[in-house]
């Protein structure tokens, strides 16, 4: 696989393809695997993607601790705000819906990790269904999406207690927005913009889940990414471009990250998980998971 | 290397790829080494696993691990009752493991008619694990490949006699990583399969008379 976006974006360009295209070649090339076999796991992954956003719509999925769930049935319903009825809004309800399937221990793809796992997912259908894309060219999305998340494996990190969630949601945010960007209609090289416009909004997020848990800030964390997310990809494809190339934007996310203190690496030593609330709500709630277990 | 399916992937049960499903991982392969359903299960956590381990249902993914459950399996939320009814007898420990090179890790002690193993393995984040013990030898196991792990005296044609083991048994081998203390002491063997070598090549393996001991573990990861 790429271990420089700029590498596939150059190819890409070369061969006149789609960044989807050469990252199912180099996948093919890797594992000595048929790309139809690719496309076929892809496609797989896309169903159970679909089908964990409309478990998660239903609302009525709490996590153990009882810390999150019932919200993307809210935002779903409510008629008040802005964005109601438009698929800004529908995207934040995927997002949002998806991570409280996770919390509940129901079956979700992991993209890149689970705790990041509602932003390319709620990007790619939403985006998908307010502008009628096939299913074919959703799985040339979640090609493309792999692709950037293997060059920020390889040049970062996709790991909230190596580099903070910058490496999970701010991963996700970054591979949903260059896919998405693809998807639409973007040159290769307005993906690579994508990818930075949205990172660069995420540098420096801290992982500081409560309790340690993947549930409080998690699942409200993949809503606000997909919007930052969203903000990056309607630049990008406006033809707006950011002055560092996207490898160095994904090099010093990994530096932030390794610099992060240890406290704000999933520890639960610090950021909200460390709040006077954070830590009350923490305690309380760890009794309850241990409680209702017998 | 990195693959397009690591990242989009892999489906599971929520929450925490590395709590949930990478515990599922290192459940399933305790189990590969007995061939089956423990009867007994002693599973010591250390670190972020004893920390957080319930809230993640580490436990119960560790559980359906050892009963055979797969990571995208919806009974792992249930693991706990069902183990009781099909009597594995599990226990939970937490425990400070001084050496552990990671935070997400456990020891997994299990029994099955007699059989035992001991294996000691961390998740590595993504789903990703490495067993770095088996039985107390050191090994380097990922669960990406079938795989078998020897040790054996260091002696000359060593290898190609294996190699031919496998070969009899029409198993292409993928890796093969060798690794020894000092000339003339133990090797210890690392070898990733494409196809699943049977029991009957196990135990012609373990049949050799300079090699010490053998196990085979099965693939729990990887597309
Ligand atoms: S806060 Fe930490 S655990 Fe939660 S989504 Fe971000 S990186 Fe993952």
């Amino acid at each position: 696989m790429y271990k420089a976006l700029a590498d596939a974006i150059k190819d890409a360009e070369r061969d006149k393809k789609s960044l989807a295209q050469v990252a199912l070649a180099a996948e093919s090339r890797d594992q000595g695997r048929p790309v139809e076999d690719i496309r076929a796991a892809l496609q797989r992954a896309l169903d159970v993607m679909r089908s964990a956003i409309e478990k998660g719509l239903v609302g009525d999925l709490y996590s153990a601790s009882g810390l999150v769930g019932g919200d993307a049935a809210k935002l779903r319903t409510s008629a008040k705000g802005p964005l109601a009825q438009t698929p800004f809004r529908d995207i934040l309800t995927r997002a949002l819906a998806v991570q409280e399937v996770n919390a509940a221990m129901g079956v979700i793809v992991a993209a890149p990790t689970a705790g990041g796992a509602g932003v390319l997912p709620a990007i790619l259908t939403g985006l998908a269904k307010a502008k009628s894309v096939s299913d074919e060219k959703v799985v040339d999305g979640l090609a493309t999406a792999g692709l950037i998340g293997a060059v920020v494996a390889e040049r970062a990190s996709l790991s909230g207690a190596e580099g903070g969630c910058q490496a999970e949601t701010g991963a996700a945010a970054g591979m949903a927005a260059g896919a998405a960007t693809e998807m639409l209609g973007g040159t290769p090289s307005q993906v690579g913009h994508a990818v930075a416009l949205t990172m660069q909004g995420m540098l420096g997020l801290v992982c500081d889940p409560l309790g340690g848990l993947v549930e409080l800030p998690c699942v409200f964390r993949n809503a606000t990414g997909a919007a930052i997310a969203l903000a990056g990809i309607e630049m990008a494809l406006a033809g707006i471009t950011f002055a560092i190339p996207v490898d160095e934007v994904i090099d010093v996310m990994g530096e932030i990250g390794r610099e992060m203190d240890v406290r704000y690496r999933e520890t639960a030593g610090g950021g909200l998980a460390a709040t006077p609330t954070g830590r009350r709500l923490a305690k309380e709630r760890l009794y309850q998971i241990k409680r209702s277990d017998g | 290397m990195v693959s397009l399916l690591d990242i989009i992937g892999p489906v599971m049960v929520g929450p925490s790829s590395s709590h949930t499903a990478g515990a599922c991982r290192l459940g399933l392969l305790a189990r590969g080494l007995i061939g089956g359903t423990p009867q007994s299960g002693l599973l010591q956590l250390h670190g972020s696993f004893a920390r957080t381990g319930e809230g993640h249902g580490t436990d119960k993914a560790l559980v359906g691990g050892l009963l055979g459950f797969r990571p995208d399996d919806e009974r792992i939320r249930e693991a706990l009752q069902i183990a009781e009814r099909e009597g594995l007898d599990y226990k939970f420990e937490k425990v400070t493991i001084a050496d552990a090179a990671h935070p997400n890790t456990v020891r997994i002690n299990v029994e099955l008619n007699g059989k035992k193993a001991t294996m000691l393995g961390s998740s590595l984040g993504a789903g990703r694990i490495m067993v770095q013990e088996i039985d107390g030898y050191p090994v380097e196991v990922t669960g990406n490949l079938h795989t078998i792990v020897l040790v054996a005296e260091d002696r000359k044609g060593s290898i190609a006699r294996i190699t031919g083991v496998l070969a009899e048994h029409d198993i292409n081998i993928a890796t093969l990583r060798l690794s020894r203390k000092e000339r003339g002491g133990d090797a210890f063997m690392v070898i990733e399969c494409d196809e699943e070598p049977d029991k009957k090549a196990g135990e012609e393996l373990r049949a050799l008379d300079w090699v010490r001991w053998t196990r085979r573990l099965p693939k729990v990861s990887g597309g």
